[in-house]
């Protein structure tokens, strides 16, 4: 557990000074507080760019910032100096992925300032579990990547998909039925519920294939890839 | 220390290794010499564990190399030609993260950044540092863990000559602390300098070993005392008792320059038995 924590610590010194990796983390809590703030509209659903922005972090941040931190050490050959080093592949992804999923909780608590008090411990549940599957997601493709180029012509498109379908399907009902089949749309609509008791079987059978998928998907990866 | 009986190591149809076998004593520097894509750096990967082999025996502290614990392995330190730093991280954080690794105490990461001359750098972020800069941090990374066995792969590859005999200097320090040091190399001074003992690898073979010096003795098939007189001439005499007279007259009428026995260096060495040169490839490339 020792290089797990290693690898937590190493990440969070180093993404003060990455501003690509730190904007990703930054960038939707902020625009939350900013737009649920500044803009007010008539019949504007409660919350809505609460429930927008969150669904967008969910899908964007532990994906992008997942594959660009393993990519990134596959190419520069540090990731090489550490498994010499005696730290095992699975301490490190598992270092990478808590770090990832600590920060972007911290995210979702900012977002989480405008709920209700009583909405919160639903709100981060659904966070946590997108988290989740984003960055077994995000890990898969920088494993699959051997530099940062592959990984962001990787990353984008997967990212656009999951994080923005859920936004375009709230406008069009075809892009709705596709939609509902990723994660991301689902947690969108039990954001919208926003209770335990609100909770389809259909959502539930979904979000399990979609992470049982990820999870697949990342083990295939690293037993073809590896970390090398 | 080190010990390896007929490895060999094949890439799809190439064979890079071919029946290598090698016996390394404590305490000692070793050098592998050969051009680039000689297989030098396979045989590295394969004696440090990273890469597996077709057939033979390796051994390391008597043990076979997949029989190695997370504890004898962190007696083992590993400067990879192509290995990285984080570039973000300050030089004194990139040494913490492999502190914390080996649980090594904070105290050593400034002993090591002394040693290696990087002291005033401590806090430079390692993008800043230059390229020699680069290869010191890395070498203070594995001095730290204080290792018994420092593989180093082209330690000094494309640096300039200031940071080469720097990094010479510490080299022999370690091993004078009884660190035993296998090192990679395709500059014949280089090894001529820092090893007890090498070998010639060619095309995945070993063509000969030894201590340099005693290579060179071996390979001295002219035995000729070159002469180059002030006058601009150049005489070659045999090696014998009868060419000391003429020396010693030459010597005593003030007509010498320079003179010089004819022993082959590694490099010549190496060409009389492989047709090629050390060096061929990496003069390409920075030609």
């Amino acid at each position: 557990m020792r290089n797990v924590l290693v690898i937590i610590k190493k990440q969070l010194k180093d993404t003060l000074k990455n501003k690509t990796v730190l904007i990703q983390f930054i960038m939707f809590p902020l625009m939350t507080l900013v737009m649920e703030n500044a803009i007010s509209l008539p019949d504007m659903p409660e919350l809505f760019f609460t429930k927008l922005f969150s669904v967008m972090y969910m899908g964007m941040a532990p994906l992008t910032s997942a594959a660009a931190i393993i990519s990134e050490e596959k190419e520069k050959n540090t990731l090489r100096v550490l498994m010499m080093a005696n730290v095992k592949p699975w301490e490190y992804l598992l270092g990478v992925g808590t770090y990832v999923w600590i920060l972007c909780m911290a995210g979702a608590g900012i977002m989480a300032t405008g709920l209700p008090a009583a909405d919160i411990p639903f709100y981060l549940g659904v966070m946590a579990a997108g988290f989740v599957i984003s960055i077994a997601l995000g890990a898969c493709i920088g494993i699959f990547s051997s530099n940062q180029m592959t990984a962001t012509s990787l990353f984008v498109p997967v990212m656009l998909v999951f994080s923005f379908s859920p936004m375009l399907a709230m406008f069009n009902d075809k892009i709705e039925k596709v939609a509902r089949i990723f994660y991301t749309q689902q947690l969108r609509v039990l954001m919208n519920q926003m209770s335990f008791e609100g909770i389809k079987p259909e959502s539930i059978m979904i979000l399990s294939v979609n992470a049982v998928l990820a999870i697949a998907l990342f083990f295939v990866a690293f037993k073809r890839k590896g970390l090398e | 220390m080190i010990s390896a009986k007929g490895i060999c190591k094949s890439f799809a149809d190439k064979e890079v290794l071919s029946g290598i076998d090698l016996d390394i004593k404590p305490g000692k520097i070793f050098g592998l010499l050969g051009p680039s894509g000689a297989g030098k750096t396979t045989l590295i990967r394969i004696i440090t564990g990273q890469l597996g082999f077709d057939s033979g025996e390796v051994r390391v502290f008597a043990k076979p190399v997949n029989e190695l614990t997370g504890d004898d392995k962190k007696k083992i330190g590993i400067m990879m030609d192509d290995h990285g730093v984080y570039d973000r991280l300050s030089c004194t954080d990139n040494l913490k993260i492999f502190a914390d690794i080996y649980g090594v105490p904070y105290s050593e990461i400034g002993k090591a950044l002394k040693e290696t001359g990087l002291a005033d750098s401590a806090k430079k972020p390692a993008m800043k540092l230059s390229k020699g800069m680069r290869a010191r941090l890395q070498l203070a990374r594995v001095f730290m863990v204080r290792p018994k066995i420092l593989f180093l792969d082209e330690p000094t590859s494309g640096l300039d000559p200031m940071t080469m005999k720097y990094i010479h200097k510490l080299i022999l320090d370690r091993r004078d602390s009884g660190c035993t040091v296998f090192l990679t190399t395709h500059n014949m001074e280089e090894a001529a300098v820092l090893c007890d003992e090498v070998a010639l690898l060619n095309e995945g073979k070993i063509v000969d070993r030894g201590a340099p010096s005693e290579i060179c003795r071996r390979y001295n098939h002219q035995k000729t005392i070159n002469i180059h007189l002030k006058t601009g001439e150049d005489i070659s005499l045999a090696h014998g008792a009868e060419s000391a007279e003429k020396i010693s007259s030459l010597i005593e009428q003030g007509k010498v320059e320079t003179i010089h026995s004819s022993e082959p260096t590694l490099e010549t060495v190496f060409i009389e038995l492989t047709g090629r040169k050390l060096e061929a490839e990496e003069e390409i490339r920075y030609a």
